[in-house]
């Protein structure tokens, strides 16, 4: 999950697809989200490289839809429903999650341990 | 208490040699009251023991805290003369140099050579009014404007002269003070090229102009002044912007110090330097400087070379001392470690010295106090009252020893006799001043300045060693020494760093600061 300026990131995403639930007037999908180009990227606990400013999850509610759907604390969210997440803000980051029409958010999340996974799984062979 | 017996096994003294000093020191002390403390008496110890007790290295039976008992000097023998008698006698012997009248010489003729040129445009006002009075013409307003610049200036002249040059001089310098001397002659020049016109054009054919004689006065008297002024500015001004760095390190036992000084001749230089010597640098004691003798001995023993055969003994002697050398270096050395003890183990006993020294002080000093002025004549204190003098003496006897025992363990007891401690403790009693104010002297060494004798007069003598002419001034990478009889002072010099100044404008609006965030949202 390095972060070169002016290159393309590649990392190992699993997709998430997350069902919003209905709570009287809101949709609420389960968990919090810390980061932003606007934060301060050095009280990030979650992150490897203490400059990253993406969008992490930073607290998952018990049995919510998030948690039912797989995400972990700690995943950086690289995309939600298409849009980009690696250089918003905090608000534009909120916004794009908490869309009042969109029932269902497709997010692509990454974390170290998928890395890890992944290259073991090559070693084998 | 006897914790000094954990340090027993690294040096050659043996723990049962310490305590049973302890208990021997306690026995004498009683008797020592009476012995004198400033100077050293000899005494025989015992019948029959050799009096080189104190150097030898034998422990046992031998009382070898030879700092404490007045009984043996260092080393000598009751017929021979210890080294600080020698150190004294010097010391008597140079002060006691006659006062030298060369050093006068400089400042007589300066003074002549002012105060004729000060009595010189008087004389030229004089001379005419004395000699041909009535053949001069009569001078209205004009003269008396310029008698009464004339008076003021040569009043300022007067008091300046005497505010800047009529001080009694500090140093005598090795050559010739080449400002001084340069500004000696322009006035000499001056004042006679001035006499010889005077005399050519105005005595010769009986000037019958006085006004112009008075202006011919003031403008002597202007140049007089600009003469002055010349001085100030060489003599006086230019050596005090700092353009250079002086380090001085004395020789013998390494202290050292910066200072600041402006052009000056290697010479001038020299003498600013011994100023500020005097006041800074703490008071060279000859005492501190060795090693203790158990380090060395062990350094001592080495391998002992011997030659056989005369010839080739110069090529032979080389090559030995180097393997010597060579022997010693790969030998494994452990005097380092006999060095830390030592050091450990002195500091320990200067610290409880100190501590039961200050402990007799402040008791010492409660047994008196200021008697308040409504009290003298109450009926109802019948205590005889005493002046400082008394008062001090009847104090001193309480810490009297513990001052002793702690000045003879930091070898500061030459420089305190016991007549010097009672005046400096009645002074202190006088000034109302602490415990601690009157130990302040005896706890670190002082500047030199503090032990000089009232008697300075006759001046120190320093001799300036230096590769260059003394008169050539300071430049980069001078080095130059000033000696002593046993000691000696050497001077670097660095020139101060040029400084390039920059500019940075703050805007005092531009003092913002914002909260870093780390926010949290649920979703």
């Amino acid at each position: 999950m390095s972060f070169i300026p002016g290159h393309p990131v590649t990392a190992v995403v699993q997709r998430i697809e997350i069902h919003k639930l209905r709570d009287g007037d809101n949709l609420i999908l389960g968990f919090s989200i810390g980061g932003g180009i606007d934060q301060d990227p050095g009280q990030n606990p979650f992150s490897e490289d203490k400059t990253d400013k993406g969008i992490y999850v930073t607290r998952v509610s018990k049995g919510g839809p998030a948690e039912v759907a797989g995400l972990r604390m700690g995943d950086k969210i690289m995309q939600v429903n298409g849009w980009d997440m690696t250089m918003v803000t905090h608000d534009q980051a909120r916004k794009k999650l908490t869309k009042k029409n969109e029932d269902v958010v497709r997010l692509l999340v990454t974390r170290k341990s998928l890395e890890t996974v992944v290259r073991q799984s090559m070693m084998q062979h | 208490m006897d914790n000094e017996s954990q340090y027993s096994g690294y040096s050659y003294k043996s723990s049962h040699s310490r305590s049973s000093r302890k208990h021997r020191d306690r026995h004498r002390s009683k008797s020592r009251d009476g012995s004198s403390r400033g100077d050293k008496s000899v005494t025989i110890q015992a019948p029959g023991e050799p009096l080189l007790d104190a150097e030898s290295t034998r422990g046992d039976e031998r009382d070898d805290n030879w700092g404490e008992t007045t009984t043996v000097v260092t080393g000598t023998s009751e017929h021979s003369v210890s080294n600080e008698d020698l150190t004294r006698a010097s010391k008597e012997l140079e002060d006691s140099s006659p006062l030298e009248c060369g050093r006068f010489v400089g400042p007589v003729l300066s003074g002549v050579l002012g105060v004729f040129a000060l009595l010189t445009p008087l004389a030229f006002l004089l001379l005419p009014q004395l000699l041909w009075r009535d053949a001069l013409e009569p001078c209205g307003t004009p003269c008396e404007g310029l008698y009464v610049s004339l008076a003021f200036k040569m009043l300022v002249l007067l008091i300046s002269s005497w505010a800047l040059f009529l001080r009694p001089p500090r140093a005598t310098l090795p050559r010739f003070f080449v400002f001084r001397c340069l500004l000696m002659a322009l006035v000499f020049l001056f004042v006679a090229s001035y006499w010889l016109f005077y005399g050519v054009r105005v005595l010769e054919p009986r000037e019958r102009d006085y006004r112009g004689i008075v202006g011919y006065a003031v403008s002597l008297v202007d140049a007089l002044l600009f003469i002055q002024y010349l001085a100030l500015v060489l003599l006086e001004v230019r050596h005090l912007r700092p353009a250079f760095s002086l380090k001085v390190v004395r020789s013998t036992d390494g202290a050292s110090r910066f200072y600041s000084v402006g052009h000056l001749s290697i010479q001038r230089a020299a003498v600013w330097l011994l100023d500020h010597y005097y006041t800074d640098f703490p008071v060279y004691n000859p005492a501190l400087l060795n090693l203790p003798k158990s380090v060395l001995s062990k350094k001592m023993s080495g391998f002992k070379v011997y030659s056989l055969g005369e010839e080739n003994s110069t090529n032979n002697s080389t090559g030995q001392s180097r393997a010597m050398i060579a022997a010693a270096a790969r030998r494994r050395d452990n005097s380092h470690n006999e060095y830390y003890y030592e050091e450990a183990e002195m500091e320990r006993r200067v610290r409880k010295r100190k501590a039961r020294l200050v402990v007799a002080v402040e008791e010492a000093f409660t047994h008196i106090k200021r008697l308040q002025e409504d009290e003298a004549s109450s009926p109802k204190h019948p205590r005889e009252v005493m002046d400082p003098r008394e008062a001090a003496q009847a104090i001193f006897a309480p810490m009297a020893r513990a001052m002793q025992k702690y000045l003879r363990t930091t070898r500061q007891q030459p420089y305190h006799s016991m007549e010097s401690i009672i005046t400096h403790l009645q002074f202190c009693i006088t000034h109302n001043m602490t415990p601690k104010a009157f130990l302040e002297r005896y706890l670190a060494p002082g500047p030199t300045v503090q032990y000089q004798r009232e008697k300075a007069s006759r001046g120190r003598q320093w001799t300036l060693v230096s590769e260059e002419p003394v008169t050539s001034a300071l430049r980069q990478g001078q080095v130059f020494s000033l000696r002593r009889l046993d000691f000696s002072l050497v001077v670097t010099v660095t020139p101060l760093p040029f400084l390039t100044l920059g500019e940075e404008f703050i805007d005092p609006k531009s003092h913002r600061f914002v909260m870093r965030l780390q926010s949290e949202t649920s979703v």
